[in-house]
């Protein structure tokens, strides 16, 4: 067992966990957040994608305790239901999603790919989804959701 | 998963006496993890290396170091490598995704030396220098199979160091599913001639090419290469593609690597 503190959607929250624990675990399980989704067990789906101290990565693949002292936001650190980030707007208005179960990873990645790079091409925006896979829309409507997005958030 | 004991090295000295108990490095842990998760590796202790104090890249005159935790992003957006070596930092800037460039580390990737990663091409197509805590392993004899390394048992890379060349390139086919590379070339020209090394095709993981070197040594031109037999021997074979059609793909990536010099 190890102790894990992190500043989670900007509270600091610990908890002992068994040393396996993937940080997607501890967020979903230990920290009842589960709106960080699980769509594969090989990496490869990116329905885990959270933020650590800014950046996008596979909350699947590092453990928890390799999160250690990092800044951790989730899909529910980012807006609320009466208050959506641009982002979630953007797909909200552009129809980004059907089942919406890869949504919080796509608007995760998204978010991180237009702080990067603030009016993306259809093709940046297209690669920049590599690690994000939707098996309902065929991408379109996403790519759509995140140009307007972009727009939105350098409205902001 | 299976269980196992998580320890955090604080320096290389730390982590090399972990190894010496018989711990698992973790680096970026891109392969690791979800090896763990398969079930596929079960090791009693890992050992991570973020403290370590590994990461950072560095001008040295002739060559660039690069630190073993090094992530991909940091290489891929380095001023200094876009400037020295071009084609290093867009191999590194193409690995993966973006959330495997965020996390992935050149250490752990040379280290693995799985047959279809790009960074063996580039070390082995640079001819780089491989340190360790203990020595200096030229590229040439740091690759010894699929999977294997010249590492010792407790051995740790610290950090690869790039010679710059006058030009260089890398270029990948991607498997349209994993993104890994079904055949990629690097292709190098600096002052002991050219190299060039291919990744995803060999059984042996990386290789260079004679036949196609000493082809280009001659004249450094993608045409150069339209008569050069690419034999398809010791080449992977998948349901991805049969050896012979990678071996084809290896001669037309080398040309357009060539051509893209």
């Amino acid at each position: 067992m190890t102790i894990v503190t992190i500043t989670l959607n900007g509270k600091t929250v610990n908890a002992d966990v068994p040393d396996n624990t993937l940080l997607v675990n501890f967020i979903r399980e230990t920290m009842a957040l589960t709106g960080t989704h699980v769509g594969c067990d090989t990496s490869q789906c990116g329905a885990c994608i959270v933020h650590l101290n800014g950046e996008s990565v596979k909350s699947c693949t590092m453990l928890a305790a390799s999160a250690e002292g990092a800044d951790v936001t989730t899909i529910e650190g980012i807006g609320s239901a009466e208050s959506l980030h641009p982002m979630q707007q953007a797909f909200h208005e552009n129809h980004g999603l059907q089942c919406g179960y890869c949504t919080p990873g796509m608007v995760m990645s998204a978010i991180e790919l237009v702080e990067k790079n603030p009016s993306p091409s259809e093709q940046d925006i297209r690669e920049g989804l590599e690690g994000n896979i939707c098996r309902c829309t065929g991408y379109h409507n996403i790519v759509k959701s995140i140009q307007a997005g972009a727009q939105m958030m350098s409205e902001q | 998963m299976y269980n196992t004991t998580y320890v955090k090295a604080a320096n290389t000295a730390d982590a090399v006496s972990h190894m010496a108990d018989g711990g698992q490095l973790l680096a970026g842990g891109m392969t690791l993890i979800p090896t763990m998760k398969q079930r596929l590796a079960s090791p009693e202790t890992v050992v991570d290396l973020a403290g370590c104090d590994l990461a950072g890249i560095e001008d040295a005159g002739d060559s660039i170091r690069i630190g073993a935790m090094t992530r991909h992003v940091d290489v891929a957006e380095s001023a200094l490598v876009q400037k020295s070596i071009p084609a290093l930092a867009a191999l590194a800037g193409g690995i993966g995704d973006r959330q495997v460039r965020n996390r992935g580390t050149i250490g752990g990737s040379v280290a693995n030396n799985d047959p279809s990663a790009c960074y063996p091409a580039a070390v082995l197509g640079l001819g780089a220098t491989v340190h360790t805590d203990k020595r200096d392993i030229a590229a040439d004899d740091f690759f010894t199979g699929m999977f294997e390394t010249a590492l010792d048992e407790g051995e740790m890379i610290t950090a690869v160091s790039f010679p710059k060349v006058a030009k260089a390139a890398y270029l990948k086919f991607p498997n349209p599913a994993s993104r890994y590379a079904m055949v990629g070339v690097f292709v190098a020209a600096g002052d002991s001639g050219v190299r060039l090394a291919v990744t995803g095709a060999g059984s042996d993981g990386v290789f260079r090419h004679a036949g196609m070197e000493s082809a280009l040594d001659g004249s450094f031109s993608a045409d150069s290469l339209d008569g050069v037999a690419v034999e398809s021997d010791d080449i992977i074979g998948d349901i991805h593609a049969a050896p012979d059609y990678r071996a084809h793909l290896v001669r037309e990536m080398a040309k357009r690597a060539v051509a893209a010099c």
